[in-house]
């Protein structure tokens, strides 16, 4: 087949961030920063299955060397890769008197959540470790929350006024205003139809605030985004499948990309748009991607191989 | 809560799919999605997959007083819930209109089949009549609810058992299960319903549609029938006009549908009826199969994958050969010349990739050629005469190239068109 024709717009990898509520003053998007300053006594405590309540260990405020904190940090590390439920605590205690121990920092991605001196695990999912020092909880689910900052898919329902209401898949519908794209004017208006797709910027995303779309980036430029779509087929998978299309060393897009030539554009919202060549193609490339969502990597590569040797 | 939107290019898209005759999952024009109906633990209580679509029958019985103007039939009732579980356009309390149709389908479709025997139902004539409910949750919404509806129903109320009555003199005793057995009710005929969706004004249908495929169709034709091809009821909603021979066909694919189905019916109630027997466990719990989380849940479909792909062989072997480059400017005749213009074009890498069907409609041009040379036809000259014939010594070799222009329009004009 000839030339590869694969335009994925790749969002960095960001992952759903939780709402923690707690003092920070430098806020990544999406992520909270934890100063730990650390000298660790506590034992991490685990719930049982069943009495989700948490059972503290008993705690001894006391001085501990360094290689205590090492040891706390280190069972937080053992459980990297572990299932962990809701309800799951590591605490970590300050002591009084702390000299020479480094406060060390825990960045604590989305399912966790610092309460106080603990973190809470939110999510049911595994827990994953990023260097040097980010955890996050990885689960499964459907259902888009917003959150600022990430690209989306959305469908336009409603013209009113200024501003057009577009669907995300969340509870609230967004809004878009006219002027957010690239070259708009009040007299130049953008040409969106109800029931376009836009692939748009989350500017506003919080549970307070109906949120706020953007088709534009803070200079001013479209940077691939605005109204696309027409020809292909949007189709609706997991989040989980979304973040893994859009990481940087996807092999599924990679595996996909040696099938045939095909466009896809992939919402942080669980909407995939995909155009191939012909109406047989992109069903194919649709199919497959929803079918892989549950699969190994070897099942994924047996499929595809299956795939790509039966067109022959 | 608001049901996701239909974007236009998702419209546009399926609309395209079905004229070229493909379905988003695979399937055929006619074909109907997996249908999978398993039982509960009570007598009367049955689910029904269809793909996504997942429906939960159960039936129940109680005595009361039958009506003033039929003192000896029992009285059959029907339910259907749309409960907010099966779509989020669905809401709990209101009456919405998507529900008044299937419940009016439903009771269309099997009481005034007359597919159970009232008249069985009757206990003591004029006091005590069995009343039927049969009460139908939609528990997930894929597309094409009044089929499931309705094998659901019809299957729950062959599988029901009613408690078994005893009459003497002015007592009616009613024997609970463990005293006697119940028995089942005494059913004609099974209706089942088989819906046709049409697109662009009735020039496609599609049986059993899915929920994007009914987003998009212009209308929907039920017909409802049982396996001795008698017709119980046909509604047509959405206004499309039908011809009489589409209604005709369309009854003649519900037979052979309703055949099936109805042998899947009366296969799952044996092998339900051979489980219960042998004492083994049964009901709801059992009928899942054992998944992991991580099993791969998602039904396989078959995708169709011919003429995906073009061999370069394939390609190689239809395409033309490169046509002499000619000199410019050509001089046909005294006075005349071409230049550039019907020369063929000798960037001839990326057309050749599209001539798929060009190539043998250039292959026949090139054999008339030779034989018409008498013919001159000049296709998309500006010149307002039909016919452009030069009078000059060299006729033949003008002739040759104005058909070679003729072809090089040609193939133009379809390549613009297979573009489209």
């Amino acid at each position: 087949m000839s030339r590869l024709c694969c335009k994925c717009f790749i969002v960095n990898v960001g992952l759903l961030s939780k709402k923690c509520t707690l003092y920070n003053t430098a806020a990544l998007i999406g992520w909270n920063l934890i100063l730990i300053n650390a000298v660790l006594t506590h034992a991490r405590c685990i719930t049982q299955l069943k009495s989700p309540h948490v059972l503290p260990v008993s705690c001894a405020t006391l001085y501990c060397p360094p290689s205590e904190l090492t040891a706390m940090l280190n069972s937080f590390k053992d459980k990297i890769g572990d299932v962990l439920l809701p309800g799951d605590v590591f605490s970590f205690q300050m002591p009084e008197s702390i000299t020479d121990s480094k406060p060390e920092k825990v960045v604590c991605g989305p399912g966790l959540r610092r309460n106080g001196d603990e973190v809470l695990v939110c999510k049911s999912g595994v827990l994953r470790h990023k260097q040097p020092n980010l955890y996050w909880i990885d689960s499964q689910q459907r259902r888009y929350v917003p959150s600022k900052g990430e690209n989306v898919i959305g469908i336009v329902t409603a013209k009113s006024g200024d501003i057009f209401k577009v669907d995300i898949g969340g509870s609230e519908q967004a809004s878009l205003s006219y002027l957010a794209f690239e070259g708009a004017t009040k007299r130049n208006r953008p040409n969106v139809q109800i029931g376009d797709l836009v692939y748009s910027q989350f500017i506003v995303a919080n549970k307070d605030m109906e949120p706020e779309l953007v088709c534009m980036d803070s200079c001013g430029r479209a940077n691939g985004m605005g109204v696309f779509g027409a020809g292909g087929l949007l189709f609706k998978v997991s989040l989980g499948l979304v973040r893994r299309l859009l990481a940087p060393q996807s092999e599924i897009a990679k595996d996909l990309e040696k099938m045939f030539p095909f466009e896809m554009v992939v919402g942080m919202n669980g909407r995939v748009w995909v155009k191939a060549k012909t109406v047989q193609q992109t069903l194919i490339v649709a199919n497959l991607l929803e079918s892989c969502e549950n699969m190994t990597a070897q099942q994924r590569r047996t499929l595809f191989r299956r795939v790509a040797d039966g067109s022959i | 809560m608001r049901d996701t939107p239909l974007s236009n290019c998702e419209r546009d898209f399926i609309l395209k799919a079905i004229e070229e005759k493909k379905r988003l999952d695979g399937r055929q024009t006619y074909d109907y999605r997996n249908i999978k109906i398993s039982f509960g633990t009570d007598f009367g209580c049955c689910f029904v997959d269809m793909g996504k679509t997942r429906v939960m029958a159960q039936v129940s019985c109680e005595l009361i007083t039958p009506k003033e103007n039929r003192p000896n039939d029992g009285i059959m009732f029907f339910n259907i819930e749309l409960s907010p579980m099966a779509s989020p356009a669905f809401e709990s309390g209101r009456q919405s209109e998507l529900m008044v149709k299937l419940n009016r389908q439903l009771e269309r479709c099997l009481r005034n089949s007359k597919c159970i025997d009232t008249e069985s139902l009757c206990v003591v004539s004029g006091e005590k009549v069995w009343q039927i409910r049969v009460d139908v949750h939609l528990l997930n919404h894929d597309g094409n609810l009044m089929d499931a509806v309705s094998i659901a129903a019809i299957t729950a109320l062959s599988h029901f058992r009613r408690p078994d009555v005893g009459i003497q003199g002015e007592d009616v005793t009613v024997y609970s299960t463990e005293e006697r057995d119940p028995i089942p009710l005494s059913i004609y005929h099974m209706p089942i319903s088989v819906s046709f969706a049409f697109f662009q004004q009735g020039t496609y249908l599609l049986v059993d549609p899915c929920d994007r495929e009914e987003r998009v169709m212009d209308g929907l034709l039920m017909i409802a029938m049982n396996k001795h091809r008698e017709i119980c009821s046909i509604q047509s909603s959405g206004g499309i006009m039908l011809l009489k021979d589409q209604v005709l066909r369309c009854s003649k694919i519900a037979s052979v549908k309703v055949s099936e189905i109805t042998e899947l019916i009366s296969k799952a109630l044996e092998n339900d009826k051979k489980i219960r027997k042998a004492g083994g466990r049964c009901g709801f719990a059992e009928s899942m199969p054992q998944d992991r989380i991580t099993a791969l849940k998602t039904h396989e479909s078959p995708v169709e994958m011919t003429d995906v792909e073009e061999k370069a062989k394939e390609i190689v072997l239809r395409a033309e050969l490169p046509h002499p480059t000619v000199p410019s400017p050509v001089l046909p005749g005294p006075g005349t010349g071409l230049v550039g213009e019907g020369l063929h074009s000798s960037w001839g890498l990326e057309e050749e990739e599209e001539d798929e069907g060009e190539g043998e409609e250039e292959e026949q041009h090139r054999a008339e050629k030779t034989s018409r040379v008498d013919v001159v036809l000049i296709s998309d000259s500006d010149s307002e005469e039909e016919e452009v014939v030069i009078l000059n010594q060299k006729a033949e070799t003008k002739k040759a190239a104005i058909s070679n222009q003729q072809m090089a329009a040609d193939s133009k004009s379809k390549r613009q068109k297979k573009k489209l």
